[in-house]
């Protein structure tokens, strides 16, 4: 008895001993200038550092974000290799493309007229001033019109070899902002912001509390970025540069752990990191995460291949809209990335390489895409091209025992066995619409707090005031997508969401 | 291929016959997933539907039906005082629970089925798979002996005025299972309280009537041709014990209380008399068919929670309301069944059954979170108050549920309200130093 309290007796010293010793190396590393917070002078680990995520060594706790909702929906068909430069021949600026302009845009030229790269197509009635410009030079072939004479397509043949618009730079360091505003307006540029809330294009009455980028794609078959960035380093930083001008606030740039250094080193804009599934990626759920749009407030997002645009016209003074653009999808033959310009012909990027089938064509992800034909053109934010099977079968006792396996969040299918699957995907709806029965499934999906099925029901009944209250100030389609295709009531959330977005257009 | 060829010929037309049209279009989705493509917004959908997600509720419970098909059997031969083992004469109390459990079970998919059909070809919609979950658990929550006129007519009720009224699926304000109960309960009370309904198979024999037949007075078997004529026949030719062809009388001294009902009277010591702890858990206790076998319950709930289709906070919180609860009745401990200790009471009655089942309903219960969390601690908390303070009925999950259900949208209300006055805050941001829209004077422009 007295030899078991003896030890016990010893081994409290010890620890006494070695805890009293413990705190004086701490004490001694934070005399000698050692931040504590950032590195563990204790022999003990942290609880927050084994159990909370890990913070990489080139960001701080408040710009690391770990976003647990969502889920990343695996397709095959992914885009392997370095992007191959390919001989497109049309391209075409699409007005559609950009959300607020009159559907008959007033045109600069007529079909015959011969334009270089950043030369003005048209502009709307409404802003004279804003400029859209031709993505390349050649000659103007064709004005297609869709319905009630509205212009779809303003179809350009291109030179083989482009010729380029030289433009006269303004100084940035004079922090001339409207001298600035006013180039990009007449350079075309400043379409290529997105303005949050509604998503339409930028107004140029308004100065952007923050300008914020999205350094990575978490979406299904989505390009990485880490390619298109080699050497473009000049043109990265001297955009942000810019866009510190533009905005009143700051430049905030999002990133991924596979990012490449490029990205991570940017000057002139504040890094954050962003880990976790779909739709991690997206620029609406950064903004909640970095800082919140409130009501009355505006900022401006710009995809990362646009501010490499915006970077080349600042430095070489001409506008070359090039984008890399992927073609994947279980359809594709040979998944590879292209190197093309903004707006050019489907047909022609996906020569040969599609599967004989009934195929369906997307212009963009699987989640947030336009089906499209071969005949049409990508869209200005295009960056990737999907095409997947049609699902027009039926399948016998499809919703009790699938054969073929599908996507799904839902861990009644035993595919969460096999996390890695890559699936073909097809466009089935597997299911009729019902209404919302099923609770909690959307916010499962959305890494924001926000409540969607909610807010969708607020839409639904058009009270306007409920609506901003519940969030629609912070989300795009894009947000909602991946709640979309996890529904199982099968309802039209985007569209539920366009339509909300349209009626606080004319509210406001 | 040859099927789908032959189904798709014989589809009536959808003007000139609308009922048939909406039958055939219900046995054909039921049969066939529909080839419809996806148009605007998401390119692929989920392999998930409203009809997968209902019928893995449906099997949750199929253990409960098993039990509580045989355990039908096993409290009639209960009460006569034969077959005691549980498993002794399996085949007829599997035959006598069949003959009970079959006619509710298929009437009340005919009534509820039936006019779930002709709303949606009135309304001209597809029909919505709601009621394969209702009509699923209608049978669980019922006596074995309640008359099938009255289930059809609490049936009709629950789905016309509870659930068509609202607008079907998805739109209903409390669970229409515990509608059809609650009908039950409030317009034929002795159908489904008391100490004799729990068992079935039995009619009273009054004294006049037993003086005629020189009987004594009291209860007696009540076979009809199922027990006497198809089940004997098929029992003698395979040889086994068959049903008696004459009335066995109850045995002397049996009540068919419930242990809810003996808790009430005199504690937990009156409800050990009759009933071993391990009879209790196991469910070979009289009860509502499908509410006794607590194990067999858990299993369905784990299946739900696993395949993430019933909410665990619903589940979790209402398991710590019904404890807190029941912990303070016990501090009060002014009525025998006060005393019963805390952690008895879950042994007893429906709990487990409504919490797996009832109470984690997606349309009825709150859609928020945090609303899940408040009203599974209610439905928890007032549901065993009811328990063990109502003299009348001593259960109170149905009236919980239901008093919750009306209380959900409220209860959201609320939760939504608190995210609206975050999201109308002023501007709160990560660095202190930057206030909203403000100029930041120390940007670096780096290059020249």
């Amino acid at each position: 008895m007295q030899i078991a309290l003896l030890i016990i007796g010893v081994f409290v010293v010890l620890a006494a001993l070695i805890s009293l010793a413990d705190n004086l190396i701490q004490i001694e590393a934070q005399k000698s200038g050692i931040d504590t917070t950032q590195n563990n002078m204790s022999i003990f680990p942290r609880v927050g550092d084994l159990v909370g995520p890990k913070v990489p060594s080139y960001t701080s706790k408040e710009n690391f974000h770990v976003l647990k909702n969502g889920f990343n929906i695996i397709l095959s068909g992914n885009a392997e290799g370095s992007p191959e430069a390919v001989e497109v021949t049309r391209f075409a600026l699409k007005p559609k493309n950009y959300r607020g302009i009159a559907p008959i845009p007033k045109l600069h030229v007529a079909v015959g007229d011969e334009v270089k790269a950043g030369d003005p197509i048209f502009y709307d009635k409404s802003n004279p001033d804003i400029n859209y410009v031709s993505p390349v030079s050649g000659e103007i072939i064709e004005v297609q019109r869709g319905a009630k004479r509205a212009i779809e397509n303003v179809i350009i043949l291109a030179d083989k070899t482009q010729q380029f618009r030289q433009f006269d730079i303004p100084e940035i360091h004079t922090k001339n902002r409207d001298g600035i505003m006013s180039f990009l307006a007449s350079s075309g540029i400043v379409n290529m912001f997105v303005q949050r809330p509604f998503g339409v294009i930028a107004d140029l009455d308004v100065v952007p509390r923050d300008i914020f980028i999205s350094g990575f794609n978490t979406a299904p078959l989505a390009p990485s970025y880490n390619d298109l960035l080699i050497g473009r380093e000049d043109e990265l930083n001297k955009a942000i540069d810019v866009l510190n001008v533009v905005t009143s606030g700051k430049v905030y740039l999002s990133i991924s752990e596979e990012s490449s250094n490029v990205l991570k080193s940017a000057h002139g804009a504040e890094v954050h990191y962003f880990k976790g599934p779909h739709p991690a990626g997206n620029v609406g759920v950064q903004i909640h995460h970095i800082k919140p749009i409130k009501s009355g407030e505006t900022v401006w997002t710009m995809d990362l291949q646009d501010v490499l645009t915006l970077g080349r016209l600042f430095l070489q003074g001409i506008y070359d809209p090039e984008r890399v653009v992927a073609i994947s999808g279980s359809q594709i033959i040979n998944p590879k990335y292209i190197l093309t310009k903004s707006g050019a012909h489907i047909g022609e990027l996906i020569k040969e390489n599609q599967k004989q089938d009934n195929n369906r064509i997307i212009a963009g992800d699987v989640l947030t895409g336009v089906h499209q034909s071969e005949e049409d053109f990508i869209n200005k934010d295009t960056e990737q091209i999907t095409v997947i099977k049609e699902g027009d079968y039926y399948e016998p006792f499809g919703w009790l025992l699938p054969i073929k396996p599908r996507p799904s969040v839902s861990k009644t299918f035993p595919a969460f066995l096999m996390p890695n699957l890559a699936y073909d995907g097809d466009t089935n709806t597997h299911g009729e619409k019902r209404a919302f029965v099923v609770s909690g499934q959307y916010e499962k999906m959305l890494p924001m707090d926000v409540y969607p099925q909610h807010l969708m029901k607020a839409i639904m009944t058009g009270d306007i005031e409920r609506m901003e209250g519940l969030g629609i100030n912070e989300l795009l389609e894009e947000d909602v997508a991946l709640c979309e295709f996890s529904c199982t009531s099968k309802q039209p959330l985007q569209e539920i969401l366009r339509d909300g977005l349209d009626m606080m257009i004319e509210q406001s | 291929m040859g099927l789908l060829n032959f189904l798709k010929r014989i589809e009536p037309n959808k003007k000139k016959s609308p009922f048939l049209h909406t039958l055939y279009d219900g046995f054909f989705t039921f049969a066939y997933s529909p080839n419809t493509i996806t148009k605007g917004g998401v390119h692929i959908r989920d392999g998930m539907d409203l009809k997968r997600t209902m019928i893995h509720v449906v099997l949750a419970m199929q253990l409960c039906y098993l039990f509580g098909t045989y355990n039908i059997g096993h409290q009639h031969f209960d009460a006569l005082g034969m077959y005691p083992g549980f498993l002794e004469g399996f085949h007829l109390k599997l035959a006598h629970g069949l003959i009970k459990m079959l006619p509710i079970f298929i009437w009340a998919h005919i009534i509820g089925l039936g006019i779930e059909f002709w709303f949606a070809a009135k309304k001209g919609h597809a029909i919505e798979e709601g009621f394969l979950v209702s009509g699923a658990l209608i049978p669980l929550i019922m006596p074995p002996d309640i008359p099938i006129w009255i289930l059809c007519v609490s049936i009709a009720f629950a789905v016309i005025l509870g659930k068509e009224a609202f607008g079907g699926t998805g739109m209903n304000i409390w669970n229409i299972a515990l509608l059809a109960r609650v009908f039950v309960f409030f317009a034929y009370p002795t159908t489904i309280s008391g100490d004799e309904v729990w068992v079935s198979g039995f009619e009273a024999i009054g004294a006049e009537a037993a003086q005629e037949l020189s009987i004594a007075a009291g209860k007696y078997t009540d076979y009809g041709w199922w027990h006497t004529g198809f089940f004997n026949s098929l029992f003698g030719w395979m040889d086994l014990p068959q049903f008696s062809d004459y009335s066995l009388p109850v045995v002397d001294g049996y009540s068919g209380a419930t242990p809810l009902a003996l808790a009430y009277q005199g504690g937990w010591e009156n409800v050990t008399a009759t009933f071993s702890q391990s009879q209790m858990w196991w469910g070979a206790i009289p009860g509502s068919i499908g509410e006794t076998c607590k194990p067999f319950i858990i299993i369905g709930a784990l299946i739900l929670i696993a395949t993430g289709i019933a909410s665990w906070r619903i589940m979790l919180s209402m398991l710590i309301g019904a404890i807190i609860m029941a912990m303070l009745l016990n501090a009060w401990g002014a009525t025998p069944f006060m005393t019963v200790p805390w952690y008895y009471q879950f042994y007893m009655g429906s709990f487990f059954f409504a919490m797996a089942f009832m109470a984690t309903d997606p349309v009825t219960a709150t859609s928020t979170n945090t609303g899940k969390w408040i009203y599974g601690l209610l439905i928890g908390m007032i549901g065993m108050l009811i328990r063990v303070i109502n003299p009348a009925y001593p259960e109170g999950w149905m009236l919980a549920i239901l008093f919750l259900n009306t209380f959900a949208p409220l209860i959201d209300h609320y939760v939504l309200s608190a995210n609206m006055g975050r999201r109308m805050k002023p501007a709160k941001t990560l660095n202190p130093t930057i206030g909203p829209a403000s100029t930041n004077p120390e940007k670096e422009i780096a290059h020249a």
